[in-house]
């Protein structure tokens, strides 16, 4: 049947299962007070920060892992975790690429991520975040002369840290969640971007995640502010080592974007799922929101999600200014034991707002794949619109999709159409394909992209490719 | 070209077993065109498949060869790439697939089994841009998803053009002529005319006396209850056409 043939496609490893050796000044295990206050002191951060950090640890003590989403784990042991780790031969940070570790540039090379401002990508500006700080960001003298700001938080807070202090957990509040209440106390970097009102980013901007040490969490926070009338394409990547235990990542973006102004926020997440067994792999619970606070601002989405174990994201947008805009396209990817729990909120506020929402959930072997998305309209939103598509695609008969929505409309004059599909992967589709001489191998991802297209047409070009390989590569092993 | 000799297959049906294919024997040789007739549900469409290698029958008895090899016993993209082509009776749609990316690669697919280089892309071009011409639709399919939204008639068409772009040793064509305006059945006729000649052999399974006189048969086979009861030339569609199946399937008991 269909499962045998699903069964041999291809049987790749995980790619970027490597592991960097090089050494690392890490914070010993296990999290206090004095852990943050060390945190910050390393990053000789003024005052506020750590203020805002200590509420956010004193808060975080207070409260529970949440338990509502579709996702099943053993406890973690955050005494166990590692929450600072930093490359050592960092020490004042590299002034240029000539001081960066030559084990960094080549272990960015074999992730294909160029740091060289030429070659393969090179009309992409890269913030290289490897284990708890950034190592490197390309391309920001150019950048500069159109007034764009774009490095590493850290270098935000010592350089512009008054737009840090003004937008920092504006839109995720340092109490949000657990996961983002714990990132607020402890995040040790990630990346900072500014578009100055009118200016539109010349390249694409990218951040590329890379978990190396054992033991360690990876807790980034990314802020991205776009002035009036700007508009920015931002890219972010990630992966991790092969190890068999589990890692916690808990990240947070916040995007802001003022009148007129357009944030394009596209993931390609292949943190490393985990073996066939369900052994080790990524525990990723990130908190991602955006807020449109200007009249006619947009903000879209776009996720790719085929690694991690676990996977507990829902990107989100706040309408709040008038005809504003949000977006969300995902694509998410459970095989083998991997779990998903991801979606979206729209909530809006503003009139004549507007959101799509746009959800491909495929799962294979014994994945979960759960949809959970929020459309709540205020009573001040006007004419709100909502179009919410969310389709399953089951390649396994031990696999699962599930879809929760919640749709909360205080406003009669709002529009919310919502639309869901689950379909198995087609015998007949299957059958049609091998006949015209395509392998089976060839005809499963075929029919999968296919699937997927909606939206691999909304990431930038330059990623399209690597999302359709990544998700061929992410179709191994035992489905059945 | 192809034998089939004693062919019986069956299939799962709540946990019965149900002989569809009760010992066909078939030999078609290069050049020839055979037509098979026979009443709905008599295994006409099973036999198409299981020729493909659609999973879902059990073979249990009897064997086939194609080109000397033993069909049953190599995958469908394997038989594809030896030269058979199915023209399904339902052609399936693919969501999200570019109909033209599909038929590339599925010529490149065919291409690479047989050690030949990719064809060129200007080269491709060129000739899809002829063939689509030939089967009646226009430039804008190619950018369609695979069957997706095509009407009937519309699929059947498209299965023409992937038979002249991957040009096949052997084509059986499963009931395309069903659903066919009279241009259409006349533009899948030329179809097919033109890819006849003395390598290249073709069953057309069809209900319809009407798709013959377009494309001439040298045999034509009478299928009923999963067995060929009646064979004979040309003019016995004719004869089916007049008198029905009743004559023959009562005849053969
Ligand atoms: N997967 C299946 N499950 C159950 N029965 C099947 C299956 N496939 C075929 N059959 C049965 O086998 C018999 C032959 O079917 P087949 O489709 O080969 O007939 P056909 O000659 O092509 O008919 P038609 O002229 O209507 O296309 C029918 O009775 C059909 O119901
Ligand atoms: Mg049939």
């Amino acid at each position: 049947m269909a499962n045998q043939f699903l069964k041999q496609v291809v049987n790749k490893n995980y790619e970027y299962g490597f592991v960097t050796a090089i050494e690392s000044d890490a914070l010993p295990p296990g999290l206090s007070e004095d852990i943050v206050r060390e945190i910050s002191r390393r990053k000789n951060e003024p005052e506020f920060m750590l203020n805002w950090r200590l509420k956010a640890y004193r808060h975080w003590l207070t409260m529970t892992p949440p338990e509502w989403a579709h996702l099943h784990y053993s406890e973690i042991d955050y005494q166990s975790i590692i929450y600072y780790s930093a490359p050592k031969s960092k020490t004042d940070g590299p002034k240029s690429l000539d001081e960066v570790d030559p084990k960094l540039l080549e272990t960015y090379k074999k992730l294909g991520i160029p740091l060289h401002e030429q070659g393969k990508l090179a009309g992409v500006a890269v913030d290289a975040v490897f284990d708890s700080v950034s190592v490197a960001t390309t391309f920001k003298a150019k950048l500069a002369e159109v007034g764009v700001i774009f490095c590493s938080f850290s270098e935000a807070v010592q350089k512009y840290p008054d737009l840090v202090e003004k937008y920092l957990g504006t839109v995720v509040p340092y109490r949000d969640n657990f996961f983002a209440t714990l990132n607020s106390a402890v995040f040790s970097d990630g990346s900072f971007v500014y578009i100055p009102k009118g200016v539109r980013c010349p390249m694409e901007l990218s951040t590329y995640f890379r978990i190396n040490a054992a033991n360690t969490g990876q807790f980034e926070r990314t802020l991205i502010i776009a002035e009036e009338g700007s508009y920015v394409s931002y890219l972010e990547g990630c992966t991790a080592p092969m190890r068999d235990e589990n890692q916690l990542h808990a990240a947070v973006v916040e995007l802001i974007a003022l009148d007129n102004a357009q944030i394009k926020y596209s993931t390609v997440q292949n943190w490393y799922p985990g073996d066939e067994e369900g052994r080790g792999g990524i525990f990723n619970f990130v908190t991602k929101r955006g807020a449109c606070r200007g009249a006619h601002s947009k903000i879209s989405w776009t996720q790719i999600e085929t690694g991690s174990a676990i996977t507990w994201k829902y990107p989100s947008v706040i309408l709040q200014g008038d005809h504003s805009i949000g977006e969300f396209y995902s694509v998410a990817l459970t095989n083998n034991y991997q779990q998903a729990d991801t979606g979206t909120k729209m909530i809006h506020i503003g009139k004549n707002t507007s959101s799509t929402i746009i959800s491909k959930g495929i799962s294979a072997g014994f994945g979960q794949n759960s949809y959970r998305g929020l459309v709540r309209v205020a009573p001040t939103a006007v004419n709100a619109r909502n179009y919410t598509q969310c389709d399953s695609l089951l390649l396994s008969s031990t696999c699962g999709a599930h879809t929760f929505p919640y749709i909360e409309v205080k406003n009669s004059t709002a529009q919310v159409e919502h639309e869901a599909s689950t379909s198995k992967i087609g015998e007949d589709q299957l059958f049609y394909c091998r006949q015209r001489g395509l392998s089976a191998e060839d005809a499963v991802s075929m029919i999968v992209n296919g699937f997927c297209k909606q939206v691999f047409r909304e990431l930038p070009m330059e990623f399209a490719v690597e999302a359709q390989k990544l998700l061929e590569v992410s179709l191994e092993g035992s489905v059945g | 070209m192809l034998s089939i000799e004693n062919l019986h297959a069956s299939i799962q049906d709540d946990q019965k077993t149900k002989a569809i294919l009760r010992g066909i024997n078939l030999i078609v040789k290069p050049g020839e065109v055979h037509a098979i007739m026979g009443p709905n549900g008599s295994g006409k469409s099973t036999l198409a498949n299981v020729l493909a290698g659609r999973d879902g029958y059990d073979i249990t008895e009897g064997n086939v060869h194609f080109e000397g090899v033993d069909l049953l016993a190599i995958t469908p993209e394997e038989r594809a790439a030896l030269g058979l082509f199915l023209a399904f009776q339902y052609p399936v749609e693919i969501p999200g697939v570019n109909n033209m990316y599909f038929l590339k690669a599925a010529l490149n697919g065919l291409r690479k089994h047989r050690h030949l280089e990719p064809l060129d892309a200007m080269d491709f071009l060129k000739t899809i841009r002829s063939k689509i011409k030939e089967v009646g639709l226009d430039e804008t399919f190619l950018n369609r998803a695979v069957n997706e939204g095509f009407s009937g008639g519309e699929k059947k068409r498209n299965e023409i053009l992937q038979m002249l772009m991957l040009e096949p040793k052997l084509a059986i064509l499963d009931e395309t002529d069903s659903g066919l305006d009279i241009d259409a059945l006349q533009m899948v006729a030329k179809g097919v005319n033109s890819l006849r000649n003395a390598e290249r052999s073709i069953i057309l399974v069809t209900h319809y006396q009407r798709l013959l006189d377009y494309i001439v048969p040298d045999v034509v086979h009478v299928m009923a209850n999963g067995q060929i009861i009646k064979s004979g030339d040309k003019s016995l569609a004719l004869e089916l056409e007049a008198k029905g199946y009743g004559w023959i399937e009562g005849s053969s008991s």
